[in-house]
């Protein structure tokens, strides 16, 4: 136990009093800070659970492992790419919907709407952040799935099946359907996030480019949303980081073909979806390793994106902080 | 402080909630394709055996074999009998015990078809392979002539777990399509050329109900339970058979007369005249020595009661029951276990 | 007014309301998507959902106590665990933290909050339930309480900053020790953001689903301790749902909706707890 020197020489009655006060305060310490360890504890030894859990496939195939794209239980061959592939094309699907529509419901939400509004809506739109990913799913099965085989697919291939993304045989489950169902998901996060950044803009940028004459959706798009970039694009890489991971949902509605395919309306598979399915009966340990590396794959992925929109939002912030 | 109280007194309620009584609680999982008749048989024992509590999880035959070689499990089940290397594995050799008959059928939804549509072998590997791609593909309409077979894309359904039914089937198409045995092989995971996968004969199931077009393999107790169509299937000897009791217990009446001591054998594409072709058995895995007392008086008796009362359900579901043969041969194995 | 002046204007107009539009298709989706839940599980759900067990496939009724026991079970159990580590990690972030250490800390906590929970379920099955050999609500207590230790770690650290240092430094200048501080100034001062903290914390892994496949397992009884397969209401409406039985669905939305409600509530209730409290600071 530490114990302070005490300058000077006080009478030894309260010499142990500071000393039974010092010691509690250093108590306090050692046990928060045991329980604060827990956290690199834990997170050490994740890592270092994936790293060795996935050493198999990692010695037999090297890197071929993500650039393989053959998924073979029987044939015992393991490659990740039709999964990164389904992973990284979902995403993208859910951003190039959820990122105007997020964007523009932020910028209504933060200049338009008045306060009372603004706040009811954000509200209820940070409540759809609440909702778990499975209930997205079960509403995906019964509702997205036959909206998009009977309506959205057809009409998109009868317009533009020209195009290899809009050809091949419709069944409503696919890459497509989980791009909208993530891109739902991810909806609030970008509004709630884009919003607050829109708001913390000086009035100072609306006002000057409204003083030069610029229309309102002019000083919007061109003074006020550039100067909240950083905390929108925030938005988008968190947005990003929680479509990645997303599991339940996704699973229920892409398919579960481990292959690639150009056509948006095939069926596919994503990483986590295909660790949900296999894991709990990957027959051999070459199976369960290689669902393990595509884990640590993931993990990787999720730690950049998420690092990414950190930086971003702390930028943010500090430059909003230090504004006079 | 009020939280906490809430906390606690939660925590009590649960607990005496949970630490109920003391029952003897064994946990199985396996396959999805025996699971009503297992889910059935369960509840039926339990009213003759009270005290054991048997908690069946359906996840897939692999799933079953996988978890019944960690020990997570105290018994499995698998429509694919264990192979030589998952046997191996085990200090002491486990044992399979068949259980009921089955059939798998090739199920589909066409909307406004009113006809059950005839396969031939060439047709279901055709379609599974991917080089048949539209319902009124000449190959289909050569077996329904005069049937109008609608212009659309087939919306191949396969399994996305480890199933012992994919194994049945694959094993099937490999015994009538040299072209899948050399390109895609029988397994319980195999790669498929085609299709999209769901979940157990539950989830292969569930899309091919409610996705018109499709077609997909399951048990046949999940097409009549569901009210969804399925097909005639063409046998080795040249009929266009329907799965049903008398068809899958034509395919084991061979097998029976010849049944290896293990249990082990696949009675699909049987020769018999009325012999259903996708037909087969289906195992409980059971370890050879069960350590716990309790534990093994509970398992045998659900093998004996499985052996004779067990067996007056299965025609109500649509499963064939056992040959009396091989429940003989089954009781002789029961007293082998330790 | 010039015709690039009409066109400005228009084109203003225009892109405005389209902002609108987006914030109103957003919010209808809300109310379109959950009021679709709520009508489905209205319809199926009853008094046996409560109270009966799970019946075996293809016949109807049946219900799913167990699944929301068994939910309870591992809920509480990562709760008990989870809290006051996150708790206690937040204090030391927040009122012992050196620089480095710290920043470790809050980096790690980071990492862990972003870990897809499917990663989690994986070490989680690796630690608890490979060395039990069995399927447990403890496994599953244990993958939930991993993901709620960051969230609450970072966000009483969050709220204790929130505290202004003046309240602080009167204590001390009237003598109190640094930890008696905290205890008794500090934390009553922070106490309903901590708390609408952890209720949102505890009301986002009651939701989890993909944690709990391979850790709890699935079971059709009741629970019978914490060492056994546990049914819980998120898996339970998992495979309901991706089943082909009709009165599998309807307990699929009456779980659904059960399940969302609750997390509706705890999330609806915590903000209102912080939004007074702000109120009451002014």
């Amino acid at each position: 136990m530490a114990t302070s020197a005490a300058a000077g020489a006080p009478p030894s009655g309260v010499m142990d009093a500071l000393r039974r006060l010092r010691n509690g305060d250093e108590v306090a310490r050692l046990i928060t800070l045991v329980f604060a360890s827990s956290i690199l504890l834990v997170t050490v030894g994740l890592i270092y659970q994936l790293w060795t859990t996935s050493a198999l496939p990692r010695r037999q195939f090297g890197f071929s492992f993500l650039t393989s794209s053959l998924w073979n239980p029987v044939s015992g061959q393991f490659g990740a790419l039709p999964f990164i592939y389904g992973t990284v094309i979902t995403s993208v699907i859910a951003l190039l919907v959820a990122v105007p529509l997020g964007v523009g419901a932020a910028i209504f939400l933060s200049e338009l709407a008045p306060a009372g509004i603004s706040s009811t809506f954000t509200f209820f739109i940070e409540l759809l952040a609440a909702v778990p990913s499975v209930i997205y799913g079960v509403l995906a099965i019964f509702t997205l799935v036959p909206l998009m085989r009977d309506y959205v697919e057809p009409f998109l291939k009868k317009t533009l099946g020209l195009l290899p993304i809009f050809s091949g045989p419709i069944s409503g489950f696919g890459y497509l359907t989980a791009g909208v169902i993530l891109a739902i998901m991810t909806l609030p996060f970008i509004i709630s996030i884009s919003r607050e950044a829109l708001l913390e803009v000086p009035t100072e940028q609306r006002e000057a480019a409204l003083a030069l004459g610029a229309t309102r959706w002019e000083s919007t798009w061109q003074a006020v949303v550039p100067y909240a970039r950083l905390g929108i694009f925030g938005s988008i890489f968190l947005g990003l980081a929680r479509a990645l991971g997303e599991t339940m949902a996704v699973t229920m509605v892409i398919g579960n073909d481990p292959t690639i395919h150009a056509s948006l309306f095939a069926p596919g598979y994503t990483i986590a979806a295909i660790i949900a399915n296999e894991f709990s009966e990957a027959t051999g340990d070459l199976q369960l390793q290689s669902l393990v590396g595509l884990g640590l794959v993931l993990f990787l992925l999720t730690i950049v994106i998420n690092a990414m929109a950190r930086l971003l939002i702390i930028a943010t912030t500090r430059r909003g902080s230090s504004n006079p | 402080m009020k939280k906490n109280l809430w906390l606690g007194a939660l925590g009590a309620l649960v607990v005496l909630l949970t630490v109920a009584e003391a029952k003897v609680m064994i946990n199985a999982a396996g396959a999805t394709f025996p699971n009503p008749i297992y889910g059935k048989w369960i509840e039926e024992f339990a009213k003759v055996n009270p005290d054991a509590q048997i908690n069946y999880q359906s996840i897939g035959s692999g799933g079953g074999i996988r978890q019944f070689t960690e020990g997570t499990v105290d018994f499995g089940a698998s429509d694919m009998p264990m192979t030589d290397e998952q046997i191996a594995k085990f200090k002491n050799k486990p044992m399979h015990f068949p259980t009921v008959l089955g059939g798998i059928v090739p199920s589909y939804n066409i909307p406004g078809m009113t006809q059950d549509l005839k396969f031939t072998p060439e047709a279901l590997a055709g379609i599974y392979l991917g080089k048949i791609k539209k319902w009124n593909d000449p190959e289909m309409s050569k077996a329904n002539p005069g049937v109008k077979l609608p212009d659309n894309e087939i919306v191949v359904v396969h399994r996305s777990d480890g199933s012992g039914t994919s194994f049945v089937f694959t094993d099937y198409l490999s015994k009538v399509s040299p072209e899948w045995k050399s390109k895609v092989g029988s397994s319980t995971s195999v790669s498929w050329p085609v299709g999209l996968g769901g979940k157990g004969n539950e989830g292969v199931s569930g899309v091919v109900k409610q996705t018109p077009y499709s077609i997909g393999y399951v048990e046949l107790i999940y097409a009549l339970q569901n009210k969804m169509a399925y097909g005639f299937l063409r046998n080795a000897a040249g009929e266009y058979l329907k799965a049903d009791l008398e068809s899958v217990t034509e395919a084991a009446a061979a097998a029976a007369k010849d049944m290896p001591a293990d249990f082990r054998v696949s009675i699909t594409n049987q020769l018999g005249k009325k012999a259903y072709p996708i037909s087969t058995f289906t195992w409980l895995l059971i370890p050879s020595k069960i350590d716990d007392a309790a534990k093994k008086k509970a398992i045998v008796g659900f093998l004996h009661w499985m052996l004779t009362d067990g067996q007056k359900y299965t025609g109500s579901l649509g499963y064939a029951p056992l040959p009396k043969s091989v429940v003989a041969n089954e009781e002789k194995q029961i007293a082998l276990i330790k | 007014m010039t015709l690039r002046n009409y066109w400005r204007k228009t084109l203003s107009y225009v892109m405005l309301s389209l902002t609108g539009v987006c914030a109103v298709v957003a919010v209808c989706m809300l109310f379109l998507l959950l009021g679709y839940l709520v009508y489905n599980g209205w319809r199926s759900v009853d008094w046996d959902f409560f109270t009966k067990l799970p019946k075996s496939p293809g016949e109807t009724g049946g219900g799913m106590a167990n699944a929301i026991v068994g939910s309870v079970q591992s809920v509480l159990l990562a709760t008990l665990a989870g809290l006051p580590v996150g708790f206690m990690a937040g204090i030391y972030l927040s009122e012992f933290g050196g620089k480095t250490f710290a920043f470790l800390i809050r980096y790690m906590a980071d990492l862990l909050n972003g870990v897809p929970s499917i990663v989690i379920g994986i070490f989680a099955y690796a630690v608890v339930v490979v060395p039990m050999h069995v399927n447990s609500a403890l496994a599953g207590g244990f993958a939930l309480a991993l993901m709620l230790i960051p969230i609450t770690a970072r966000s009483t650290e969050q709220f204790m900053n929130s505290v202004p240092q003046t309240l602080r430094e009167g204590a001390l200048a009237l003598g109190a020790s640094k930890w008696k501080t905290i205890a008794t100034v500090v934390v009553p001062a922070a106490y309903r953001g901590i708390a609408t903290g952890m209720i949102l914390g505890v009301a986002r892994i009651a939701g989890e689903t993909a944690p709990l496949l391979f850790t709890s397992g699935t079971s059709n009884y009741m629970s019978s301790g914490f060492t056994q397969p546990t049914a819980s209401l998120p898996v339970m409406i998992y495979y309901r749902a991706t089943a082909p039985w009709e009165d599998w669905h309807r307990q699929a939305w009456a779980a659904g909706m059960v399940l969302l409600l609750l997390v509706l509530l705890a999330n609806i209730a915590a903000r209102l707890i912080l939004a007074r409290g702000i109120a009451v600071q002014k």
